[in-house]
């Protein structure tokens, strides 16, 4: 059997097409790349376009063979940042459809499956926090934030926000992995972004901002100050991204990246 | 005044009150509204102390006309005083929740004129910001003891979560801290709450629209290291509001030395409580998550927690009869009791060792903190091999763990000085 390079669109989708041709070609995979990524490598490559119906047929034996919920964690565990994360999953999804089934699926004292649920774990903390974290401006009556996350949260944590502020128009960037969450009347949407700019920010929303900081700055207790037990809790690297870290009203809508 | 004075004062005013927490109910987006709430809850910030900030906590006003010796707002202090108009703190919630700065809104207010009085402004904000603003997301309101029931119900109706606090652990110290206050004022309008939830959950059922009084339910507050009680006087009174009042949860607060009252400790060179405060939500936790009652916590022979070591771990070296437990064997309850082994990682185990026996490297993976847990746990029969150690070693690497594992610097010098002089 011959190993190839899959080159496919990055979408889930498109990942379970090329297992399905894996299975067709019998050609495992010795690495996954995008359309858009500039590398090559040694192998010779195969591309996939993406192929619902395909993508759809291996979708439903994972449910079968494995679990549901194998099948939604292997879906989740696609939008970390799990080094190598589709030749783990590709190498997973294998175990169980070539035999194992839902013993892949239990055994989670097995090292592959403990690599990915560390992942999975992180993905979702990461969620967690961003849910929290992600700092709006109104910028001509537009909801607009920045964030630079590992994962690629946006599917996970666009959704909420759409359904919170359901009567806004929102547009949310992700600077790590370039692509924006839009929403207005009650679709959303998340396309490639190669550049984001934010107009500089009003007259109001400065006020905003300043009693924001003001509240932030007043809450914390004197003589309780706790820098360890902060940055536990808000890891520093959200920090440059968020109103109450930014010192005086610089004219930007939001902070430049860090230095 | 303007807005940003106001603030400061308001919210200067009410950041002794602990929590802060935005749990305990579930509300998808409105069409045509703004706001939802996850069960869970969720944190938007944190602020230097390292405390959770969930929700923008303010206070109606500072005007107060009681004098209870622990409270900053007492009548007889002297401090710039100021109220909100229910229309700017609507504009100041919508505003900060737009940007996702905050999760809901926690109002609380002094006792300006009297208990009604206060109420009722309290209720007409509430009311323009879920009629006129149409918000939906969480909303925390103290309910003041005192007030009339009907208006307190008013308030449970606007509000997710309602809360009334304990103030002090035993009437005793109540009454010479707080004589404005009765225990009877406090706990009948937890009572009140608690019937009121009930009432509404069984109307829910029968009727999809009828009224939802506090989904959220109630939560309390009480100071700490203000006056004497005990450590196991405490849990035990928490471990009985629990049960009475269906509370969902109870907030220690370490006292800060806000006033010169000759009735309490003095302010100069007062460190408030923190690890002790910090030991009480360990043990809270442990009584909610762990199913530990109180008294086999703490008992008369041992009414404080130890400095050095968590309640779990101090619980464990005082009842080695009960280990080492079998991984491989014993029941949930059983490995939620060891150290390092958390729920989480108790699921885990029982998930993998139906597939085949668990062993000391698979344990690791499974995300139990092995440092602790060694002690206290075999495999297959056996202990972890190589592990020798003495009582008073288990002991003092513990601690050393323990001490590694404080948030925060103030803590780490504090037990070091508890076993110093202790
Ligand atoms: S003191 Fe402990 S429990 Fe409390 S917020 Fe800090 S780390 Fe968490
Ligand atoms: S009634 Fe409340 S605000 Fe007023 S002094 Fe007492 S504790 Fe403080």
């Amino acid at each position: 059997m011959e190993q190839v390079c899959y080159r496919y669109d990055g979408s889930f989708q498109g990942f379970l097409t090329c297992v399905f041709e894996s299975y067709v070609h019998k050609e495992p995979p010795a690495a996954f790349l995008t359309f858009w990524d500039e590398e090559t490598t040694l192998w010779s490559e195969r591309e996939v376009e993406t192929h619902e119906p395909h993508a759809q047929r291996v979708y439903k034996a994972l449910g079968e063979k494995g679990t549901p919920l194998f099948r939604h964690r292997l879906e989740r565990a696609f939008l970390t940042c799990l080094p190598d994360r589709e030749l783990i999953l590709y190498g997973l999804i294998r175990r169980c459809l070539d035999g194992e089934g839902k013993r892949v699926v239990s055994d989670l004292s097995d090292p592959v499956m403990a690599r990915v649920t560390l992942a999975l774990q992180k993905l979702f903390t990461e969620e967690d926090h961003l849910r929290g974290f992600v700092r709006f401006s109104d910028v001509d009556g537009m909801l607009v934030g920045e964030i630079e996350p590992k994962n690629r949260v946006l599917p996970l944590i666009g959704p909420h926000f759409a359904a919170r502020f359901n009567g806004e128009r929102i547009a949310l960037y992700d600077r790590t992995h370039r692509e924006a969450f839009f929403y207005a009347d009650l679709q959303w949407r998340i396309l490639p972004v190669e550049e984001f700019h934010i107009g500089p920010a009003g007259e109001a929303e400065r006020a905003w901002r300043g009693l924001w900081r003001r509240f932030y700055k007043t809450i914390a207790i004197e003589g309780r100050e706790n820098p360890k037990c902060q940055s536990a809790h808000l890891p520093k690297r959200y920090r440059h991204v968020m109103t109450e870290f930014m010192e005086e009203e610089t004219n930007a809508a939001l902070p430049a990246k860090l230095p | 005044m303007d807005m940003m004075d106001k603030l400061t004062i308001l919210a200067d005013a009410a950041k002794y009150d602990a929590a802060c927490t935005s749990s305990g109910v579930v509300r998808g987006g409105m069409r045509g509204g703004i706001g939802s709430a996850s069960n869970s809850g969720c944190c938007h910030t944190f602020s230097a102390d390292g405390r959770c900030v969930s929700l923008l906590k303010v206070l109606m006003t500072n005007h107060c006309c009681y004098d209870c010796a622990y409270c900053v707002n007492r009548r007889s202090n002297d401090l710039p005083r100021a109220a909100f108009t229910p229309r700017e703190l609507c504009e100041l919630t919508i505003q900060f929740y737009r940007r996702n700065y905050i999760e809901g809104l926690f109002l609380s207010s002094a006792v300006l004129k009297s208990p009604d009085y206060t109420t009722e402004r309290m209720i007409a904000a509430l009311r323009l910001l879920r009629t006129e603003y149409h918000f939906n997301g969480y909303i925390h309101a103290k309910a003041i003891p005192g007030a009339d029931p009907a208006l307190t119900y008013q308030l449970g109706l606007l509000a997710d979560r309602l809360s009334v606090n304990i103030e002090l652990p035993s009437e005793g110290s109540l009454k010479l801290l707080a004589p404005d206050k009765k225990k009877d004022a406090i706990l009948a309008p937890m009572a009140q709450i608690r019937d009121g939830a009930e009432q509404s959950r069984a109307e829910l059922k029968l009727y999809r629209h009828a009224p939802r009084f506090a989904p959220a339910g109630q939560a309390t507050q009480m100071i700490v290291g203000a006056t004497p009680e005990t450590d196991r006087h405490i849990l035990k009174l928490s471990a009985g509001l629990y049960r009475k009042y269906g509370l969902k949860r109870v907030f220690f607060s370490a006292y800060m030395p806000v006033s010169s009252s000759s009735l309490l400790p003095a302010p100069e060179g007062f460190k408030p409580p923190l690890l002790r405060e910090h030991r009480l939500y360990q043990a809270d936790w442990l009584m909610r998550f762990y199913r530990f009652r109180p008294e086999e916590l703490l008992d008369d022979d041992h009414p404080n927690f130890d400095a050095s070591l968590d309640p779990k771990t101090d619980w464990a070296l005082r009842h080695m009869e009960f280990f080492p437990v079998e991984i491989n064997s014993a029941p949930y309850e059983h490995l939620l009791r060891v150290p390092g082994i958390g729920v989480r990682g108790a699921r885990r185990i029982l998930v993998a060792r139906r597939v085949g026996s668990v062993t000391f490297e698979g344990l690791k993976r499974l995300g139990v903190v092995m440092k602790r847990c060694q002690y206290f746990v075999t495999c297959g029969g056996r202990m972890l091999p190589g592990l020798r150690c003495s009582p008073e070693g288990v002991y003092r690497r513990l601690a050393g763990l323990e001490r590694e594992a404080l948030p925060g610097a103030e803590f780490e010098q504090l037990t070091l000085f508890e076993e110093k002089t202790g």
